[in-house]
């Protein structure tokens, strides 16, 4: 039995931090949604496709963007998901409350959908195509949770 | 054009965990069988492309786990980070290139040493997307909602994709999940991220395949009777999920198009005889067939049905079982290579289909399909 325990070798704690750029675009936008409460979206100058999040090139047209528009705040869902397996959340390496709602909003204005948390209270309300708003956290440091979730307001 | 053809392949049996196994053992396993097969020694390998990811292989450059065993020391060896499919892809390109004649690739994964949810995260941008924890079931429950409210398709309509496919496994030694269920017996089991149940869903597995390719000019000098490739494409959709019309797959569209064209086959339903797709969730295998001209979109599940794509079926889709019973990730698609050869040569075994002269062999780079690549394969040059 001990020589069966020692077929592996686990990596314990030990962690790889890293430290991702923001970028000019996500500095913008998420000091936009931060400081007032605004979301922001970038068009492209050759197709006209307002992308959120926001980044600096349009792929298709391969070009530069850099044209600002404000999109929603409200929007439809695009598609969505309810999570009920637990999972790890990356941000704090700790196992998630399951169930909780995902999915993908596309804002007014917006040609592109944005991936965000839903609001499962009234589950029978999540469909494709449902009404939702964004639902702002009262501390807000400059990341993707300066929006806590989306709500349904149909 | 020059021609090339796939004279050997080899495969572990997939597993939940290998755990007495290394990444090396495995390769090592399947490169032997591969060589067996050709009725070739190493030496007759004149280049090696293995396939594999640093992040699931929890380690930088991870093809130096598998070099010694895949016979690369003192050849050129190069990676691939994707699919084995790709891995296939860039191996076929240097057996063409003229600087080489025959080209070993590898596929390996190891899901049982990692966490996967955890690696698939990683697959997300960083900025906006990776802290929502999201990761590949839940970004393929989104797809599957989206594909449903776009088609009408319902939940137990791609059950019955799992009933098939686990029903299939039985007759494949080499797969992980063979199971008898009915379309009830998924609609039971546990739902994991509406619409999909655990029995939707493809497992966490191990294992290696390995291929042989090699230029025409030496494709009949060894044992192994040649199987031709005809046709390969790959074409990839935008990066940022939300870019994309997550409820068809304009990409895999494309990559079929391209690989029909190259093998001349004008009608892909009438001359395809039989389909190894990328099933890492029952739905798939309906959005996939539709989104190669296979079936008509929407209308898969009605033809699945009606048993048209059964081991006995008029379109066999996936006779070894698929993703669905045994799902190593990066190696999935080589083993769906592997499997059309064996089919196409009549040496499948118990899952063998009736008539199997041209193929197809589908894999999957990305989460919800953002790359992927086709393969024609021949009986015939």
């Amino acid at each position: 039995m001990a020589e069966k325990e020692q077929l592996i070798i686990e990596s314990g704690d030990a962690a790889q931090p890293f430290k991702y750029a923001v970028g000019m675009h996500g500095s913008k936008f998420f000091t936009e949604t931060r400081d007032n409460m605004r979301l922001m979206g970038l068009k492209c100058p050759k197709c006209g496709k307002v992308y959120v999040p926001p980044r600096g090139v349009c792929g298709k047209c391969f070009v530069e963007m850099d044209d600002w528009v404000e999109v929603g705040p409200k929007g439809v869902i695009g598609t969505f998901t309810i999570l009920r397996f637990a999972f790890i959340d990356p941000e704090t390496g700790q196992q998630k409350p399951v169930p909780y709602g995902y999915g993908f909003i596309k804002l007014d204005g917006a040609d592109t959908l944005l991936q965000h948390y839903i609001d499962i209270k009234d589950e029978s309300k999540v469909k494709i195509g449902a009404r939702v708003e964004p639902v702002y956290a009262q501390e807000r440091k400059g990341i993707t949770r300066n929006i806590e979730y989306f709500r349904i307001i149909d | 054009m020059d021609r090339t053809a796939i004279i050997g392949v080899g495969m572990t049996t997939i597993e939940a965990e290998k755990r007495r196994e290394t990444f090396a053992d495995m390769t090592w396993e399947a490169v032997n069988k591969a060589l067996s097969d050709a009725g070739m020694t190493i030496a007759d390998i004149d280049n090696v492309v293995t396939t594999s990811s640093d992040f699931w292989d929890g380690r930088t450059i991870s093809l130096m786990a598998v070099g010694d065993v895949s016979g690369a020391a003192e050849k050129n060896v190069s990676c691939v980070e994707g699919d084995g499919t790709y891995g296939a892809f860039y191996a076929n390109a240097r057996a063409l290139s003229g600087s080489y004649k025959t080209t070993l690739v590898t596929g390996h994964s190891k899901g049982s040493q990692c966490v996967s949810s955890l690696i698939t995260n990683a697959a997300f941008d960083p900025i906006y997307e990776r802290v929502l924890g999201m990761d590949m079931i839940t970004a393929s429950a989104m797809q599957a909602n989206a594909y449903m409210n776009r088609t009408g398709v319902k939940p137990e309509d791609a059950a019955l994709v799992s009933v098939k496919n686990h029903g299939n496994a039985l007759k494949n030694p080499m797969a992980q999940l063979p199971m008898n269920i009915t379309v009830d017996d998924v609609m039971a089991s546990e739902m994991i991220a509406d619409p999909l149940r655990k029995l939707d869903c493809s497992p966490v597995s191990d294992g290696c395949c390995a291929v042989i390719i090699a230029h025409e000019s030496v494709a009949t000098k060894f044992k192994q009777k040649p199987i031709w490739i005809r046709g390969l494409a790959f074409c990839t959709d935008s990066f940022f999920f939300g870019d994309r019309d997550l409820a068809r797959s304009k990409a895999l569209t494309e990559a079929a198009k391209k690989a029909y064209a190259m093998a001349g086959i004008k009608d892909p339903r009438k001359e395809i005889d039989l389909v190894e797709l990328y099933d890492a969730f029952s739905y798939q295998e309906l959005l996939w067939l539709e989104e190669m001209g296979l079936a008509d979109y929407g209308k898969a599940a009605a033809r699945l049905k009606a048993g048209e794509f059964n081991l006995d079926g008029a379109l066999p889709v996936n006779p070894s079982g698929g993703l669905l019973s045994g799902h190593p990730v990066i190696a999935a698609g080589l083993y769906r290579i592997a499997e059309i050869v064996l089919q196409l040569r009549g040496d499948a075994g118990a899952h063998q289909v009736k008539k199997a002269k041209t193929g197809l062999a589908h894999g999957v780079n990305g989460l919800c399909g953002q790359s992927h690549c086709v393969w024609i394969l021949d009986k015939e040059k």
